[in-house]
């Protein structure tokens, strides 16, 4: 709690002491951070508990899960567009974080409340995505707009560190009501309810808005959207954001792919997924502090290497324990360079009027390229078999490596342009 | 403090209460005693089930055949999932708090003989006609990478060799007669023949359902035909129950038929209800199901296994029916 206990610390204006003392970021990226902490904990407690809620609880068979999932990923990444033009434009991203938190909390509350019915629980879960989608812009933005544009990386990646640790958190919460209450899911319904609650608390309590920082009227418009979009370095974030989500194939590919590969039973793949996100855990502050000094698109493109490396390595000459070891190692490390780096990179080219719409615009087109990247990739598993497939995607991964660098370099140029910009603007 | 720290104190005291009192709440929802008594499962004119029932549930419990409005016997051991035959019998049940789970292998008298660990939430299981192979199918999800998505995995188990297929996905594949590889595979709901090595399941690929038949010994699955999900073979190996999605759209729900294996002949049962459970041969001319009532509560009902007559209530607060005779 030390670290959130800052009031004045947050934003810009905090002095360079001051911020030494905790990694040279202000106070404001750590309370969002912890919102982060708390609020996986929260959603992690749900996500471990829900299949055998839905399973033993209210006995639902494979095709109503399909039901239960749905396609709401769709409607959430036009949502999460929508959220982020709102925030810049009402200036209150702080206020529409907040809402997609909210929604968030409330959803937890709604699963107990839907009982049985198929439609309502699907109706739940789209309302916690929903809050999802509409956070995660914002928030980002605000980290941005908390931080000097040198320390992005190192933000982004102490953020993201915290983000996991919650994610570690929240099963282990889970299991813990399950056995304290004789395996009462509605005890870890209102429980991740109130720990989600908890999260919005210190997001109204801790975090500070930027509002006061934004320029006047009329610069966020659906003309100026245009323009951003008009913006070569955006366009091309953009670009680089939706091939990257091109040619990732997912992490349930990968586990698959190495279950098959070295036969484990099945009761390895959940900790496939927990040696991930170790490495991650672990990595993405490291890797954050190294963007800030050496470059984010060298760290960006060395992840993206390391993507390789993961696909030739699936079915590579090496096997064994430490096949599993170095391929879920370099899984980690390519999202601690490429997930909050990403974000660092594009941070300066946006401008802080248009921040979270530009973001979301980024995040939303690396989601979408995604989704398509899976059924691309599933076709392929089924026409060219899993070996072959996975080489492709790694040869494609490294064309994209080049392309990105070509796209980015540019934009890498801007950024630090702009860089001295702001950095004039903050001594002015 | 300040006043904002002294907000976050408060503010965490009262939402920790909240969760503590809810929790403790939860534990004071106290089951009424009931007397356990020791069940036997050898062949005779009895169902064998799941108890829903406040009283007992989750209790492994045995109503008569003949006459199964009558009081029930119910029995100390607790199960997800419960099945039975030729006075063996298998219960899937938690070994832990959370997502490992065990499919407990029993004798006649409910004795726990073997306990095999299963990764995923339990569904369905069976066992063939001797007793011998074991069946089971879980869920496994809850890992964010896969975004909460859902899939299964079903194995089996022969008790005589120990020779398990851990999941249905490692066998080779045929589609409508050509050898098929896909990551979107899905296998659940095996039922066994008297051969001890031919078996039905549903499989699931590119959102189709079919129909295969496994060949245990050879470790292959063949598709023999569509949207049939949860398959229940007949004794006499002629026919399978089961249960197929309204229209093909899982979301309308789903009725249950009767497919005569030989012919292709399929009978629309009496019940009209969407059932979600793999129906059970209660004899050569009933079939067996549970229908949900909600809130973790369902009854099974009975219905004529050609399409005629309609669907009587046979065990209320009561799911998983296993005849025993």
């Amino acid at each position: 709690m030390s670290t959130i206990d800052r009031p004045h610390s947050g934003g810009d204006d905090a002095t360079p002491s001051r911020r030494k003392a905790f990694f040279l970021l202000s106070g404001n990226v750590f309370a969002l951070g912890a919102v982060s902490l708390v609020t996986d904990i929260s959603s992690e407690m749900m996500t471990a508990v829900l299949p055998v809620y839905l399973v033993v609880g209210l006995h639902l068979s494979p095709a109503a899960y399909g039901v239960v999932d749905g396609t709401y990923t769709g409607a959430t990444a036009l949502l999460r567009l929508i959220g982020g033009y709102v925030a810049d434009l009402t200036r209150r991203r702080k206020f529409i974080a907040g809402l997609g938190y909210g929604l968030s909390a409330v959803a937890k509350l709604g699963m107990p409340a839907a009982g049985s019915a198929v439609g309502a629980i699907g109706a739940v879960i789209a309302v916690d995505r929903t809050g999802k989608g509409l956070r995660t812009a914002p928030r980002d933005a605000l980290i941005t707009l908390s931080t000097p544009p040198r320390l992005y990386g190192r933000a982004f990646g102490v953020h993201r560190t915290m983000d996991t640790i919650g994610a570690f958190v929240g099963p282990l919460v889970a299991i813990g009501i399950l056995a304290a209450t004789a395996q009462a899911y509605d005890a870890v319904f209102v429980a991740s309810f109130c720990i989600a609650a908890f999260g919005v608390l210190i997001l109204v309590l801790f975090v500070r808005d930027h509002r006061d920082e934004q320029p006047v009227n009329g610069a966020v418009s659906p003309r100026s959207l245009g323009g951003l979009i008009r913006l070569t370095p955006v366009r091309r974030l953009v670009a680089a954001a939706c091939l990257a989500g091109l040619v990732t194939i997912g992490d349930g590919f990968v586990y698959l792919l190495l279950q098959q590969r070295e036969h484990l039973s099945v009761s390895w793949f959940p900790l496939l997924a927990v040696g991930t996100n170790l490495s991650y855990l672990v990595l993405a502050t490291p890797l954050g502090v190294l963007a800030d000094k050496i470059g984010r698109l060298t760290v960006v493109l060395g992840g993206y290497t390391a993507l390789v490396l993961v696909y030739l390595l699936l079915f590579g000459p090496f096997g064994g324990t430490a096949l599993l070891v170095v391929v879920l190692a370099l899984y980690g490390l390519f999202y601690a360079a490429t997930d909050g780096v990403l974000m660092a990179l594009a941070g300066p080219v946006l401008p802080k009027a248009l921040r979270t719409t530009g973001i979301a615009l980024i995040q939303t087109g690396q989601a979408l390229s995604y989704l398509v990247s899976s059924v691309l990739f599933g076709l392929a598993w089924t026409l060219w078999g899993p070996a072959n497939a996975s080489r492709v995607a790694a040869a494609l991964v490294a064309v994209a490596v080049v392309v990105i660098a070509v796209l980015l370099r540019g934009v890498q140029t801007a950024g630090t342009a702009e860089d001295v910009a702001e950095a004039a603007e903050e001594h002015a | 403090m300040n006043r904002r720290t002294v907000s976050a104190l408060l503010g965490a005291l009262v939402l920790a209460a909240i969760a503590i009192g809810y929790g403790v709440f939860t534990g004071t929802r106290a089951q009424p005693a009931v007397a356990y008594e020791a069940l036997n499962i050898s062949p005779g004119p009895r169902i064998l089930f799941r108890s829903t029932a406040a009283e007992s549930k989750g209790h492994v419990a045995m109503v008569s055949a003949v006459d199964p409005g009558a009081a029930r016997a119910v029995s100390k051991l607790e199960c997800l999932r419960v099945a039975a035959a030729a006075g063996s019998g298998i219960c899937l049940r938690p070994d832990g708090p959370l997502a490992t789970f065990q499919a407990a292998i029993l004798d006649a008298d409910l004795t726990v003989t073997r306990e095999i660990p299963l990764v995923g939430v339990p569904n369905r299981t069976r066992l063939s006609g001797d007793g011998r192979l074991v069946a089971w199918t879980v869920f496994v999800a809850g890992d964010s990478y896969n975004n909460g998505r859902f899939s299964t995995r079903a194995g089996l188990v022969d008790l005589t060799t120990g020779d398990m297929i851990d999941s249905l996905e490692f066998l080779a594949v045929v589609v409508d007669g050509r050898p098929y590889t896909a990551a979107d595979l899905n296998f659940w709901g095996i039922t066994f023949a008297a051969d001890d090595n031919t078996f039905y399941a549903t499989m699931s690929t590119d959102g189709r359902r079919y129909l295969v038949r496994g060949d245990i010994a050879a470790k292959t699955v063949r598709t023999i035909a569509q949207n049939v999900e949860c398959p229940s073979l007949s004794a006499d190996g002629k026919r399978i129950a089961f249960k197929s999605a309204v229209d093909g759209d899982p979301a309308k729900g789903w009725r249950l038929s009767v497919l005569d294996l030989a012919s292709g002949v399929r009978t629309p049962l009496a019940e009209t209800r969407s059932v979600d459970d793999q129906p059970a041969w209660l004899d050569s001319n009933t079939i067996g199901y549970a229908v949900s009532r909600g809130g973790g509560d369902a009854d099974i009902w009975a219905v004529p296994s050609d399409g005629s007559g309609s669907p009587r209530l046979l065990v209320p607060h009561a799911e998983s029916p296993a005849a025993l005779g």
